[in-house]
């Protein structure tokens, strides 16, 4: 009969695991189930649901930490934050409506497992250079513990690190310590109109490597910047290139003025200031709202900045669809028109050896056939499964979620 | 320091496994004379010294993986080795095992200033990075005091800090791509020039693994511009808590300073003695604190920390007005190891961890734990992630000092550990603070930690003894102890 295991702490956590493992029953793990269509399908019968571990237990705001139990919806602990001035500075991404869901629906377990990070990740790191410890149960049945409370720690190995992105793999996470900082006072966005995607790289990578301390490099394809909800952008009937800045009011306006100058070469320059800025960043963070169509298929690329614009022109030239580019073309998203496949092929030769290729949206028979992650060289493949090993040997927890097993 | 029982058998064939390393690497590259080895006993933590059967010095990624392959077949164990500048024995050698030195390792490989990024093999120095970029403004962020000398292989290993990482993050976040390669010789790269590939993260996994997993031999690193100005301040305390308050009152303002950090009375002193940075003598605790960005920016915070410093009751306080004095507030924290060398024959260098907050009271437990061992401490802290670096005074000809000073440090990291701290900030288990790894974890984490190690080193012969305190066979680690039964827990909820 299939169960769905609700504990209510991680003594039951570890429970159930351990019953798991004793029964050899593969568990899906879940939090509130926005992330069920990523990854590979996997359904086992029973699910252990961890949205019972709810709440936060620690929060220093002046020590910039913060703990929570793995099920605590993650608009709470942002609700928490701001009412401090404080924030996730790696802007975690709801893929919420991406996936077909609704908005605000993750919880921060989920969020740490699939290592969400949105535009600031080129300036601040992504969401598992925030994950400073770590209480979970191993797929052995076993509660493990990682990491700690402070940033600067390098006693015994960063199994954060393993476990950010395991998509609950590896270990049923319990509590989870993340890093906090400063909200920025201010932000403002400095706009470039008109620029092909070649250009807008070359500006978005000259804006990178200047002082100005930028956080956020974003080109939106006309089609992309036509779907935005901020007028300026929506109305500029361009492609669209955005740069942010962020801080103290002072050195924002400072700045912005110098990247206006520096970009004003490209092309027409406009900046945003406050709500239209926060708008046109959560659009970019969040995806959808750019893309329009919500039955694409949907490719997230990893690329080198510089390599993504060729890139996108191959894949683009073989198949129906827009992209959307952020961190300085680091990150392209790709919504192409639905195909049996995925167009996996063009895509994942298109990349090359210049990133990787995950298939982000696309049908479960899709994601059945295809390899929604990159496909790995067999050394670093089999290191995966050992590793898989050693939290997991039986494929307890989310059996099939990244690799095919049995 | 009980380290892996030495196998005998490995010793005695030590001339037939140099013949072999000889075939690999040829000429120089294999060292086995024994007044050579002596350079090799020993790293930056110089308590602990052991001769290793040979040091082997290989230039390219086929040698790396052959030697290690080969170690592999004859049940050899392989120490690798960057600079040697590691503080808790990192590269400390083993009687039957060889080191593997990534000294000649030693090119820059690309330098991508549109992708801000540099391919680097191991064995350039931290600061070999930064000097090949600065010329277009560029730097690599951590910056390990030991900067000149450590590589940048031995800063992924240990995942090195240094005085700006609260700000710029440490080694792990600044890190993009890894090739590595592991004891069967199989060659693996991770990551590259693109963020945050899928997969299990095992870039960050390495980073840090103490050279327990595999021998890195190229590092891809994120290098940033350098920001437009830095200016500090200097301020003086008359207790160490209004300097802590000073640190948690910057940051709850929203601040994040380049670097802050405190040094304590003894520190100040001894300083002053060395280099005459002009530190102000008349008080408890010091903050340097270092404001880097946009000169508009920085202009504007340097104001708004002198008021915070002001309200904590900073009793000195001084701007530097210039890049000079801007260096001369950090000549002092600077050579405060050496400085407190000049005062003691010998120092003791810790390195905990501990929630900020906690600093006065761990402060007033060393000194009283000061008073008990008989020996001096003298306090420099990163102050802004709460780093602590006690240096203990002692002097090791002085009988019993040495296991004195050793207990003394101990005891501060067990105490670290108690108010919510950790053992290791930025140097390193290493064999230095292996056998208080179970002030921290317990068995099952360890165990947890060291299946991981199975994963990459099923025999366990890359830099054993190092880490943890128990050593325990793969298979053994691997099997499952399950006790079958009923779900143990009749009132949880199901739908």
């Amino acid at each position: 009969m299939a169960e769905r295991l609700a504990p209510a702490d991680a003594a039951q956590v570890l429970d159930c695991v351990r019953w798991a493992v004793a029964e050899a029953v593969p568990l899906d793990i879940i939090g509130r189930g926005s992330k069920q269509a990523l990854g590979r399908p996997a359904a086992a019968e029973h699910v252990l649901d961890l949205s019972g571990l709810s709440g936060v237990s620690l929060y220093e705001p002046d020590e910039l930490v913060l703990t929570a139990g793995a099920g605590t919806p993650l608009v709470e602990i942002e609700g928490l934050l701001s009412q401090n001035r404080q924030q996730l500075a790696f802007e975690p991404a709801d893929y919420g409506p991406l996936l077909g869901g609704t908005a605000g629906a993750q919880t921060l377990g989920g969020m740490i497992a699939a290592n969400l990070s949105g535009p600031r990740r080129i300036k601040s790191g992504a969401a598992r250079d925030h994950f400073l410890g770590i209480k979970a149960v191993s797929g052995r049945g076993d509660a493990v513990k990682s990491g700690g409370r402070v940033v600067k720690n390098v006693t015994g190995y960063d199994l954060c690190k393993l476990l950010a992105g395991s998509y609950g793999t590896l270990a049923a996470m319990t509590e989870i310590t993340v890093k906090v900082l400063p909200a920025p006072e201010k932000a403002r966005t400095v706009l470039v109109f008109g620029l092909d995607a070649e250009t807008a790289v070359t500006a978005l990578s000259r804006a990178g490597g200047s002082p100005h301390e930028v956080s956020g490099l974003a080109h939106l394809p006309a089609a992309a910047a036509a779907a935005s909800s901020v007028g300026y952008v929506a109305g500029a009937g361009a492609a669209v290139t955005a740069v942010r800045v962020e801080g103290p009011g002072p050195s924002v306006e400072h700045r912005c003025r110098a990247l206006r100058q520096e970009l004003g070469g490209f092309g027409p320059v406009e900046e945003l200031h406050s709500r239209n800025s926060r708008g046109l960043w959560t659009e970019i963070r969040d995806v959808q709202p750019l893309l329009g169509d919500r039955d694409s298929d949907v490719w997230k690329l990893s690329l080198t900045p510089t390599a993504a614009p060729g890139i996108v022109g191959r894949i683009l030239g073989q198949a129906d669809g827009r992209a959307l580019f952020d961190w300085a073309g680091g990150l392209v998203w790709l919504s192409l028109a639905p195909a049996g496949d995925a167009h996996h092929g063009i895509v994942r030769d298109a990349v090359g050896g210049d990133g990787h290729a995950t298939l982000l949206r696309a049908p479960v028979a899709v994601r059945r056939k295809v390899p929604v992650f990159q496909p790995q060289p067999a050394a670093l493949a089999a290191l995966t499964r050992r590793v898989k090993d050693s939290f997991d040997p039986q494929a307890i927890l989310n059996r099939g979620r990244m690799f095919a097993e049995s | 320091m009980r380290m892996p029982e030495p196998d005998a058998g490995t010793i005695a064939q030590a001339a037939e496994l140099v013949a072999a390393l000889r075939e690999i690497v040829p000429g120089e590259g294999v060292i086995a004379d024994d007044q050579e080895l002596r350079a090799y006993e020993s790293d930056g933590l110089t308590a602990y010294r052991q001769a290793p059967l040979a040091v082997v010095l290989p230039e390219t990624v086929p040698q790396v993986a052959d030697i290690l392959k080969l170690c592999g077949e004859r049940g050899v164990k392989v120490v690798p080795r960057g600079a040697g500048t590691s503080l808790s024995g990192g590269a400390l050698p083993l009687a039957d095992g060889i080191i593997l030195g990534l000294g000649k390792f030693n090119r820059i490989l690309e330098i991508d200033f549109e992708n801000r990024c540099v391919r680097a093999q191991p064995g350039v120095t931290n600061l070999g990075i930064t000097n090949a970029v600065e010329h277009a403004g560029f730097y690599y962020a951590p910056d390990p005091s030991s900067q000149i000398a450590c590589t940048i292989g031995g800063n992924v290993a240990e995942n090195s800090g240094g005085v700006h990482c609260l700000k710029y993050g440490l080694t792990t976040n600044n890190i993009l791509g890894l090739e590595v390669v592991l004891m069967s010789g199989e060659v693996l790269r991770l990551g590259g020039k693109h963020l945050d590939a899928e997969g299990y993260d095992l870039l960050g996994l390495m980073t840090g693994s103490e050279g327990l997993l595999g021998v890195i031999t190229e590092v891809t690193v994120r290098v940033l511009k350098k920001p437009e100005t830095a200016r500090a301040l200097l301020l003086g305390f008359p207790s160490n808590e209004a300097a802590g308050d000073c640190v948690a009152r910057i940051i709850g303002a929203g601040i994040i300073p380049g670097g802050i950090e405190m040094m304590d009375r003894d520190a100040i002193h001894a300083a002053e003695a060395f280099c005459q940075p002009g530190y102000p003598l008349d008080v408890e605790a010091i903050l340097i604190v270092e404001l880097d960005g946009p000169r508009v920016e920085v202009d504007h915070l340097i104001e708004t920390v002198r008021g915070l410093a002001d309200a904590s009751g900073a009793v000195s306080l001084r701007v530097s007005e210039s890049e000079d004095e801007r260096l001369r507030f950090w000549a002092g924290r600077k050579a405060a190891f050496p400085a407190v060398g000049r005062i003691s024959p010998d120092y003791y260098c810790m390195d905990g961890t501990i929630p900020r907050r906690q600093l006065p009271v761990v402060l007033a437990r060393m000194a009283e734990m000061s008073k008990k061992y008989g020996l001096r401490v003298a306090n420099v802290f990163h102050a802004g992630d709460g780093n602590l670096h006690p240096l203990i005074l002692y002097d090791a000809n002085a009988p019993g000092e040495l296991g004195k000073a050793g207990g003394f440090g101990a005891d501060i990291l067990r105490r670290c550990v108690e108010v919510g701290g950790v053992l290791t900030g930025e140097h390193g288990v290493g064999v230095e603070k292996r056998d208080l790894m179970e002030t921290m974890f317990n068995e099952d984490d360890l165990k947890q930690q060291q299946r991981v190690k199975c994963a990459f080193d099923p025999d366990q012969r890359l830099n054993p003894g190092k880490v943890f305190p128990q050593l325990h066979r793969c298979a053994e680690l691997g099997r499952m102890h399950i006790s079958r039964g009923q779900i143990p827990f009749p009132d949880l909820p199901r739908f």
